[in-house]
């Protein structure tokens, strides 16, 4: 029978990603719902930094596995490599952060153990000893339970901020050596070059106020109403990803995982419905008011006014009474 | 060069979703479906592929009998031909068993690529290009934004978090999932409307490719809205009266008037 919970931990000139941080705190709070050990598992050419971070954290054991095919992340070493600590711990659940790197090689590494993903949960919940994994669907406008059954091994890849890392139980942690058989013929990609995209031009970190604009705009034509809106304000437009993929602004008016990630005093959008995506880059504003004719768009349940309506209605008649209020 | 596009109908983004009876989809009857969103990237870049290589690209739709209508768009905005994988009643919600299936149906073509869409805006499980890769012993890539062949490898631009980018290459056979971005979407032509209709279109039914469809490792129990967790104060009415109310909350609340 499969015992044990396995994090695979990520990391970042030498730093564990706080989204592993995370991970682990949901497996510690797996750990205490269903009696099993925790483990975490560091993959690198030097494996000594994160190990030593992570050794004083409550879990079970840390794997090193250092080899120097595992200097640059390709999906086929990672998965060579795991599937072979995985069939030796043969740990009844595999849990990862949601991140980019996850969505490129855990499902194969679940295929090639036998087990199955369910990626991108928000929460496991293991009351009366059955698993329940919960994600959302829809976009976020839903969300949805999950039971898994069989003797594989279940894999779960958790959502950024799934798990709160403030709460992760610190512990002492033992390091083992784990050796792994893996050699250059094994990985088909090459690793070429790393770079950074386009610079910024505006820094919406440094904005109070932002009115932010989406799909919901319609056309690009129709930036003009959102803009008047922002000059009233005293504010800088920002957009979701589907607005700067269709160049209606620059790349770097986006807000989200991968755009900027902001929080003014106020932030205001317009029809954006919500995505996860979007709502990691702007969650901390300190007030949010989301203008949607939706009423299940997910940007509802974070924002603290929800207009239910047509921005095109309402926005010209805003834009007046904020003169008017100024 | 044969080029496959895996392709899902998802419902419109702009539609106000409703929970069907029992909780387990959605309530389809006043819905209307389109092709998924990061799939429209996939199609345009495999198009883009097949015009510098001499390239023919296959559309592969898994889905009810709805799902022609996507295939018709695809075709019409240049994809040479299809395969439709009907599965009448969406039988199985488990992303390895989907997987499965469109392996098992594209596995005879032998293409040269295969393209996906990152992820699909309904499940939203972003795992069928990269199991179908591993289902056929071929290497991938996902978060793909830009590609170029040189000989029988793919040179790919990937996305990485915080605004990172990274190159790799791969040799062909390859699996490719594509992210939103940097191609333009194309744009069906009259021309290319009255085209597809004579464009062939192969019908494969997911029972007969020998996959065990019910089941599978994951169940779905439930769907259902979540709960929320910040107190919101809801406006809702024509913009005369909920104007002043939005003007009292950036005053009184966010204090930025
Ligand atoms: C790996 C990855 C990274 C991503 N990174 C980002 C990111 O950094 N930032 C980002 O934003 N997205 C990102 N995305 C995309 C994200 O998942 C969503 O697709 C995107 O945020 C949706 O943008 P939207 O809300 O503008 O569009 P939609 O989801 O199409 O929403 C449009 C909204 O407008 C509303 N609407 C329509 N008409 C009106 C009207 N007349 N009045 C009022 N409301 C109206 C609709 O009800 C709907 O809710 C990423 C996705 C992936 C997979």
């Amino acid at each position: 029978m499969s015992q044990g919970i396995l994090v695979i931990v990520e990391h970042n000139n030498a730093k564990v990603n706080r989204i592993s941080i995370e991970a682990v705190t949901g497996a510690q709070k797996l750990a205490a719902a269903t009696g099993q050990p925790v483990y975490a598992a560091v993959l690198a050419n030097d494996c000594s930094a994160m190990t030593t971070e992570l050794s004083s954290k409550k879990l079970d054991k840390i794997y090193a596995v250092a080899n120097p095919e595992l200097a640059d992340y390709t999906p086929d070493g990672y998965t060579v490599a795991l599937a072979q600590l995985i069939e030796r711990i043969d740990p009844a659940y595999v849990i990862v952060g949601h991140s980019y790197q996850a969505r490129d090689y855990v499902a194969k590494l679940a295929l090639r153990c036998g087990g199955a993903l369910m990626s991108d949960c928000i929460a496991m919940n293991a009351d009366g000893g059955n698993l329940t994994l919960t994600k959302q669907v829809f976009a976020g406008k839903f969300n949805a339970d999950y039971s898994f059954s069989g003797e594989a091994t279940c894999f779960i890849s958790l959502q950024a901020a799934a798990y709160n890392a403030d709460e992760l139980e610190s512990g002492s942690a033992s390091v083992e050596d784990f050796a792994v058989n893996l050699n250059k013929s094994d990985i088909r990609t090459t690793v070429l070059e790393k770079f950074e995209g386009t610079k910024k031009d505006v820094d919406l970190a440094a904005s109070d106020i932002i009115v932010a604009v989406g799909r919901g705009l319609k056309e690009e034509a129709n930036l003009e109403i959102a803009e008047e809106l922002a000059k009233a304000l005293g504010g800088d437009i920002g957009a979701s990803r589907p607005v700067c993929d269709d160049g209606w602004v620059g790349a770097d008016r986006q807000v989200g995982s991968s755009g900027q990630t902001v929080s003014p005093k106020l932030y205001l959008s317009l029809g954006i419905s919500g995505a996860i995506q979007h709502v990691v880059g702007m969650k901390g504003s300190k007030y949010i008011v989301a203008i949607n004719k939706d009423p299940h768009a997910p940007i509802f349940d974070i924002a603290d006014v929800a207009v239910v309506g047509d921005l095109f209605e309402i926005v010209p008649k805003l834009t007046e009474a904020v003169k008017a209020a100024k | 060069m044969k080029i496959a596009i895996l392709l899902k109908q998802v419902p419109v983004k702009d539609a106000t979703l409703e929970l069907n009876g029992d909780g387990t989809w959605i309530d389809e009857d006043d819905v209307q479906f389109e092709i998924n969103d990061s799939d429209h990237y996939g199609l345009a870049e495999a198009l883009n592929i097949a015009k510098d290589n001499d390239g023919e690209v296959t559309v592969v739709t898994m889905g009810p009998d709805r799902v022609k209508e996507s295939i018709k768009q695809a075709l019409a905005k240049g994809a040479h031909q299809a395969i439709h994988i009907n599965d009448e009643d969406v039988k199985s919600s488990d992303p390895l068993t989907r997987a499965k299936i469109i392996a098992e149906a594209v596995k005879g073509e032998n293409f040269d690529l295969i393209l996906s869409g990152l992820q699909s805006d309904d499940y939203g499980y972003g795992q069928t290009g990269v199991l179908v890769a591993e289902m056929l012993g071929m290497p991938h890539a996902t978060l793909v934004v830009e590609t170029e062949i040189n000989g029988d490898k793919i040179k790919v631009k990937r996305e990485l978090e915080g605004g990172w980018f990274q190159n790799i290459e791969l040799p062909l056979p390859a699996v490719l999932s594509i992210q939103s971005g940097l191609t333009d979407i194309p744009y069906a032509t009259i021309k290319g409307i009255m085209m597809a209709k004579k464009k062939p279109v192969a019908d494969v039914e997911a029972d007969d490719l020998g996959v065990e469809l019910e089941g599978g490792a994951f169940k779905l129990e439930k769907i259902y809205t979540p709960v929320k967790s910040k107190e919101t104060a809801v406006l809702k009415g024509d913009a005369d009266s909920v104007v002043p109310q939005i003007i009292d909350k950036l005053k009184n609340a966010a204090k930025v008037l």
